[in-house]
């Protein structure tokens, strides 16, 4: 099989596996299957891209040409690799993850949802192999769509006023600016292809660059830049494992992945350099990090603490690359990979929580590490690689977020990292405290040990995969250095 | 091959009689339906013709030019005609069941029969090469539209008719009045000659002033024949109230056709020079066009009634296009075609399902739709699709329209324009999306009769119209080819 048929049925498979989902609606232990069978055969799929050598020298595929001059094409580079790499893992532990989860508290419309995940992830592929701008909005904007219907599952008042505010804000800034920027970009540069090194030359202005750049750091409303991130929270009203793969990893890294895509491949470090252009993202995300973590802190809905968490994160991401040395970019490459294992981990702990003992809330969490142990050992190591500790993955990143910021050199940015370090601990370590050294102050509603078998599997899968990434993070480390090709 | 244009026109207009005289609903449906196929057989002939020979020019009687009446068929009406009679071709098979359930049983003939003619009306205004010749079928095709909405099952129908009637009487008044002055400063009705006559015309002499007032009057006449912010009252009742066929049918492609008319006098008849540098056409319609898609946006959101609703959503759309010829560039003007095209598709699609819930439910009021997501999920599937399209999502022909529209406002400079553009479509969002929530949040009606999905009859044409939109928006060689064919010709003030 050629490499490039390989890119399309990396599209295709989820695609086709939602149709054989949405068939199967009867049978729920075949639909399960068939989810499982999806999602394996994504995995192998993607595993194979990994181990093609010519995988990054591929002329792009050209799928449809709706515009003159202007293709729907797929073309792959390291970091669309690693993102689509770790969606895929992902989302098989996910969907282990969710069937417990969605059988134990016996959820309506259970097959509406892993069809919408289905095409969720098909999309997600879609913008981790897309080879141009128009592509990357195409699918931007399908995955917008079909997580829809996840955020309002429930279909109460909640979950509709939710996904109102999801489908609002994500939509109005992707039309408003992300679209107009694409078109900008387009009528200057005459392409909207990703070439290292970038695509804009000087015969922008300076300030023409800025405002577009800033139209790109808004218009991505996924990567849930401040004040753009309230969607976020709003969109925890999902159920868990949605909250977990799709805000944790999937749709927020898809924000984040076409952000950094754009800074080294479109605009080019030496363009934002020379314009001083990358000032403004680090001020807005180091705005949005520190802002977040204070927000975090008082936050007693679980979901939403760590919905804020991940905002201040994925600001880590936008700063790194907004830092432009090899090293920054590396970090941010990592920290995708990073906070993908260690956030998902976090959510999974929440979602078994909530099932083993229909907790949602920071203050009720009182020693229930003594019931849960798995569970909560978890957490913690989720927790650390938040806060960037060792042994956890966020250390890594950090490091070389740190070390890129020292030679340019940025203090500010050291700065913020070591506060929001302090916070992130603050926000997060009290609840492990709370659940390993304080005794329950009332008996539970109900006797309760661990959520269900396979929910604990794959949540210490994802906590296993946080350590291993520290341990040895070298296929993660070599896919983030090819990305520092721009800066020669 | 040779007598084509012309059986564009008579295959309808002779339907039409044939229908009344069969006198039976279904055998007069049956004609109807075969003349709309033939038609847009003839169009996709011509188109072919076109595309490949270059114009036709066909005297009608073999009178020759100056004297008899011309058939002339080129880039920009060759689309439209296709415009038309797919249109056509596709509501007529949809048209059975519903009109079976909404016209009377004596009516049905002559229901058909009236269609028929505004078809033949429509289809002749495009073809014609002859300015009064276009003014009769502009009354032919408006007369029977006015009858048709009439029909409609609600008494109020007949207020929404007799007020079109009204408007529609003075844009067509306006019209001739212009013709009349172009004529009397010319002395020819025939669109080539009137164009290089008024070619001849110094600027500074005499004859300035009248072409200046026959400019005017034709402005005001077809601004208010294609419903242009602010003179489009007439279109909201008269889509409201309309049988559900009409809607579909003159929604996707009266207003079009008026489109069409403002194309061809200001840039065949009086050349675009003449028409944008002097009389600045582009700065009159531009600020009813933005008026257009801001306001009847925003009143659409507050809209009850859904094919209500979807009417303003209409004005705003034909705001579009009269924005992208008041831009005067290629790349605005082929925008301004392209969306002919592509509301067609949304639109018909979008009325189509209005039609389908109606057929079920008997109104289209918001409270309506609840639940209508589990009880019809195929009708509210492609209203969801249509309005992707409306909105401008990629994958589907709204994104194509939207993608050339901002092109065009942003190679000017315009960015104040490129913003009222997209606000259009965030607007869009708001207003569809209601009624999304609303069909698949809401629970069912307590009263509820087990009425399950529409039938095959009215989702087959329903789904052609979606999958279309996004056909049109993946694979969109066809459409823009054309648009900018037309618009490359428009701009050389030929009728090439």
């Amino acid at each position: 099989m050629t490499t490039a048929n390989l890119l399309q049925l990396c599209i295709l498979i989820p695609a086709i596996g939602a149709l054989f989902i949405a068939a199967s609606t009867r049978l729920p232990n075949l639909r399960e299957g068939v989810t499982i069978l999806t999602s394996a055969s994504l995995l192998a799929t993607v595993f194979q891209l990994f181990r093609r050598t010519d995988v990054f020298s591929q002329t792009p595929l050209v799928l449809a040409t709706p515009l003159p001059g202007i293709d729907f094409e797929l073309h792959l580079e390291p970091l669309g690799l690693l993102f689509a790499g770790i969606a895929s893992l992902l989302w098989l532990i996910t969907s282990l993850y969710t069937i417990g989860y969605m059988r134990c508290n016996s959820e309506q419309h259970q097959t509406r949802l892993y069809v919408c995940f289905a095409i969720a992830l098909s999309s997600t592929m879609g913008i981790a192999l897309a080879g141009n701008l128009l592509t990357l909005f195409l699918f931007y904007e399908l995955l917008t769509l079909s997580t829809y219907p996840l955020v309002t599952h429930k279909g109460d008042h909640d979950a509709v006023a939710g996904g109102r505010f999801y489908l609002g804000i994500l939509i109005a800034t992707s039309v408003g600016l992300l679209l107009p920027a694409i078109i900008w970009t387009w009528q200057v540069a005459g392409t909207t292809s990703f070439r290292p090194g970038g695509i804009l030359d000087w015969t922008m202005a300076p300030a023409g660059v800025s405002l577009l750049l800033m139209l790109y750091a808004f218009g991505i409303g996924k990567a849930a830049l401040m004040p753009i991130h309230r969607w976020l929270p709003e969109a925890m009203v999902a159920p868990t494992p949605v909250s977990a793969l799709l805000h944790a990893v999937a749709v927020v890294k898809a924000g984040v992945f076409s952000l950094v895509k754009i800074v080294l491949y479109i605009f080019g470090p030496k363009l934002l350099l020379e314009t001083g252009s990358h000032l403004f993202l680090i001020t807005i995300a180091s705005i949005t990090i520190v802002g977040a973590s204070v927000i975090a802190l008082q936050q007693d809905n679980l979901k939403r603490r760590l919905a804020y968490s991940t905002v201040s994160q994925l600001a880590y991401i936008s700063l790194a690359v907004a830092v432009l040395t090899p090293l920054s970019v590396t970090a941010a490459a990592l920290h995708i990979a990073a906070h993908a294992f260690g956030k998902i981990t976090l959510f999974f702990a929440a979602g078994a929580i909530y099932t083993a003992a229909h907790k949602t809330r920071v203050s009720e969490l009182d020693g229930i590490g003594r019931r849960m142990p798995w569970t909560m050992t978890a957490f913690a190591i989720g927790s650390l690689s938040m806060i960037g500790l060792p042994p956890a993955a966020g250390f890594i990143s950090k490091w070389f977020l740190l070390q890129g910021a020292l030679i340019q050199p940025l203090w500010p940015v050291a700065a913020v990292l070591l506060l929001s370090t302090l916070l992130n601990a603050s926000y997060l370590m009290p609840i492990v405290y709370v659940a390993f050294f304080r005794s329950e102050t009332r008996p539970p509603h109900h006797e309760h040990g661990e959520a269900p078998k396979i929910m604990v599997i794959a949540l210490c899968a994802t906590a296993l995969l946080t350590l291993l990434l520290f341990i040895k993070p070298d296929p993660v480390l070599r896919l983030a250095q090819l990305l520092t090709g721009g800066f020669q | 091959m040779n007598h084509l244009p012309v059986f564009q026109v008579l295959l309808p207009l002779l339907g039409a009689p044939l229908c009344l005289l069969v006198r039976r609903g279904t055998l007069s449906w049956l004609v109807a339906t075969l003349a709309s196929w033939g038609g847009l057989a003839i169009s996709l002939a011509l188109l072919h013709h076109v595309s490949h020979t270059g114009p036709i020019t066909y005297n009608l009687g073999n009178w020759p030019a100056p004297w008899g009446i011309t058939y002339h068929v080129d880039a920009l009406n060759a689309f439209v005609l296709l415009i038309v009679t797919t249109v056509a071709a596709l509501t007529l098979p949809y048209a059975l069941q519903s009109v079976n359930l909404e016209i009377s049983e004596e009516n049905r003939p002559l229901f058909y029969t009236l269609l028929l003619i505004c078809l033949a009306g429509l289809l002749g205004i495009v073809i014609t090469g002859d300015a009064f010749n276009m003014y009769v079928f502009l009354e032919l095709s408006s007369l029977s539209a006015y009858a048709l909405i009439g029909l409609g099952k609600r008494r109020r129908a007949l207020t929404a008719a007799f007020q079109y009637l009204v408007m529609g009487t003075i844009g067509a008044t306006f019209i001739l009045i212009g013709i009349g002055l172009l004529y009397s400063l010319t002395g020819t009705l025939n669109i080539q000659d009137l164009a290089s006559r008024i070619a001849l015309i110094p600027a500074s002499a005499y004859g300035h002033r009248t072409l200046i007032t026959a400019f005017a009057f034709l402005t005001v006449g077809f601004s208010l024949k294609l419903a242009l912010f602010p003179l489009h009252l007439w279109l909201p009742n008269a889509y409201t109230y309309a049988p559900s066929v009409v809607t579909v049918f003159l929604a996707a492609t009266a207003t079009k056709v008026a489109v069409y008319m403002l194309l061809r006098f200001s840039f065949s008849i009086l050349g675009s020079r003449f028409v944008f540098e002097q009389l600045t056409l582009g700065k009159i319609m531009l600020l009813p066009s933005l008026a257009a898609i801001i306001i009847a946006s925003l009143v659409a959101i507050f809209q009850y009634d859904i094919k209500r609703m979807l009417a303003y959503s209409s004005v705003a759309q034909i705001g579009y296009m009269t924005l992208g010829i008041s831009l005067h560039s290629h790349t605005g003007l082929m925008a301004g075609i392209l969306h002919m095209f592509n509301h067609a598709l949304m639109k018909g699609a979008l009325f189509m399902a209005m039609g389908a819930v109606s057929y079920r439910v008997g109104s289209v009021y918001l409270t309506d739709f609840r639940g209508l997501g589990r009880r019809m999920p195929l009708t509210m599937a492609a209203f969801v699709l249509g309005g992707l399209s409306l909105m401008g999502v990629p994958l589907t022909a709204g994104f194509i329209s939207k993608w050339f529209l901002v092109k065009a406002a942003l190679e000017i400079g315009w960015w104040s324009v490129t913003a009222i553009i997209l606000i259009g479509s965030l607007l869009a969002v708001i207003y569809i999306w209601r009624v999304v929530e609303t069909a698949y949040f809401n629970p069912l009606h307590e009263i509820e009769h087990g009425q399950e999905e529409a039938p095959l009859g009215l989702l087959i044409p329903l789904w052609v119209l979606v999958g279309a939109n996004l056909y049109f928006g993946i694979d969109t060689s066809i459409p823009v080819d054309m648009a900018s064919w037309a618009a490359s010709a428009l701009l050389e003030g030929t009728m090439q």
